[in-house]
């Protein structure tokens, strides 16, 4: 497990994910890809569910990637993966692989899309075949590639084109499918939310090495803002997702052998929802006064949900 | 710079068991052409990030929540004989002028700030803001 203790140091690592990617600007993914492949020295091999990150890092005849990069399908991440590490494990069984006195980590990248909606099978099958690969999941809530379609990930009240506010509707009204939870019900060994927040550096490299040096599936669930659908200039992604930690809205945790809860940041004084949610251009209809009740609403979840990791982090179960 | 259709090879000329090579050199770490580090991303920018080494502290905030990884670091020792790294620059090829280095940037007077494309290096650190002397 490589030491992270400073950011004068971990910034001396040579980068594996370069620039002159099509991200947008002020694109949370390319944080939190740097962070994860930045934590570690051994070799890495990393597949990408088709999405934002896949499309605009690999244009053809363009690659952005300096490890090991596997083009694959939408539902298919975390197959491809754990395909390509049953692989390595059957090579170096026969002493025939590439380079035997490295270690290689497989990362799956995914986005919300990939992950919560259409992967999760691949996902949930790989992590119950007990491959030994973490998969990092980008939510950015909503199909963000295609233009903004809502999904499973996309919170009550949300505006996205295929869940529009208008007179009669105010977004989205499903709640956001809590994946941590379910992955850590399939008894992963590591299962971690993270966000490229301003204070929550460390805590993300961190979480992404001890899930690295894990033997067995391993799971992050990043929270990646999205300037473009979010509707939020770009230079305030780092603030919308310290913003998100402190009103509670996506709180800071990690899972060990599928029960071990332990909270990795508890805000000083919880701010109210409003703060996050005045920020972001999708949750703008939400502060006219007929839909006042849906921010109510939203608070009460959020403060439903803050007592349930707090009592069970005090119970240790 | 070569263009993208130039570059592009057809399916029988491809190397075997890699589409795209991002390193020529991998023991030398030399970036091939086709490694996006060596593609621009310049004219996507309408304001950028000008740097200002005196009064940088290296806390390295900018080089980690970089998106396009643009700052250039150099690696010294300080004088606890512990390794760090130097922030030296911004590689302007990279940078898309988002602006997430200047709000994340923690020293009093910011030591990156955004000007306009079309303003030189050299006079934007002359306009500057100087430090506000504290009237009681």
């Amino acid at each position: 497990m490589k030491n992270i203790t400073t950011l004068k140091e971990f910034a001396c690592t040579p980068d594996r994910f370069n620039g002159g990617h099509r991200l947008c600007p002020g694109c949370a993914h390319g944080m939190i890809v740097r962070e994860v492949i930045n934590a570690t020295d051994d070799d890495v091999v990393v597949s990408t569910a088709t999405g934002c990150l896949e499309v605009c890092t690999a244009i053809y005849p363009y690659t952005s990637w300096d490890v090991s990069w596997l083009h694959i399908g939408f539902e298919n991440a975390a197959a491809g993966i754990s395909g390509a590490e049953a692989m390595y494990k059957a090579l170096s069984r026969k002493n025939k692989s590439f380079n035997p006195d490295k270690n290689v980590k497989f990362v799956a990248f995914g986005g919300d899309g990939g992950t919560y909606d259409i992967g999760f099978q691949s996902l949930s099958g790989a992590t119950e075949r007990g491959h030994d690969f973490l998969y990092v999941c980008l939510d950015n809530e909503g199909y963000m590639n295609t233009g903004g379609q809502r999904s499973s990930a996309t919170p009550i009240g949300a505006h996205t084109t295929t869940s529009p506010r208008g007179r009669v509707s105010y977004g989205e009204k499903n709640r956001k499918k809590d994946l941590t939870m379910i992955m850590a019900a399939h008894g992963c060994p590591y299962v971690a939310t993270a966000t490229p927040g301003s204070k929550h550096w460390k805590d993300m490299a961190q979480k992404a090495a001890k899930a690295l040096s894990t033997v067995g599936p391993t799971f992050i669930n990043a929270l990646s803002p999205c300037t473009t659908e979010w509707k939020f200039k770009p230079e305030d992604t780092v603030e919308i997702s310290d913003l998100a930690v402190e009103t509670c809205m996506f709180p800071l945790y990690e899972i060990e052998d599928g029960h071990k809860l332990t909270i990795n940041y508890k805000p000083k004084n919880k701010l109210p929802v409003e703060e996050y949610l005045s920020k972001q251009g999708r949750f703008s209809h939400l502060f006219k006064p007929e839909n006042r009740w849906v921010i109510e609403e939203i608070q009460k979840e959020v403060d439903r949900y803050w007592e349930y990791l707090l009592r069970r982090e005090e119970a240790g179960v | 710079m070569a263009t993208p259709k130039e570059m592009m090879t057809t399916w029988d000329s491809i190397q075997f068991g890699a589409v795209l090579p991002s390193f020529e050199d991998p023991k030398n770490k030399v970036r091939s052409k086709f490694n996006s580090f060596n593609y621009k991303v310049a004219d996507w920018r309408v304001e950028k990030p000008v740097f200002n080494r005196n009064l940088c502290i290296d806390c390295d905030f900018c080089w980690v929540f970089c998106p396009d990884s643009c700052f250039e670091v150099e690696e010294v020792v300080n004088k606890r004989g512990k390794k760090q790294a130097k922030i030296v620059g911004i590689n302007y090829d990279l940078c898309k002028g988002c602006g997430v280095c200047v709000e994340v940037c923690p020293t009093p007077i910011k030591s990156l700030l955004m000007f306009s494309e079309f303003v030189d290096n050299d006079d934007a650190l002359k306009q500057w803001p100087k430090k506000e002397d504290k009237k009681d």
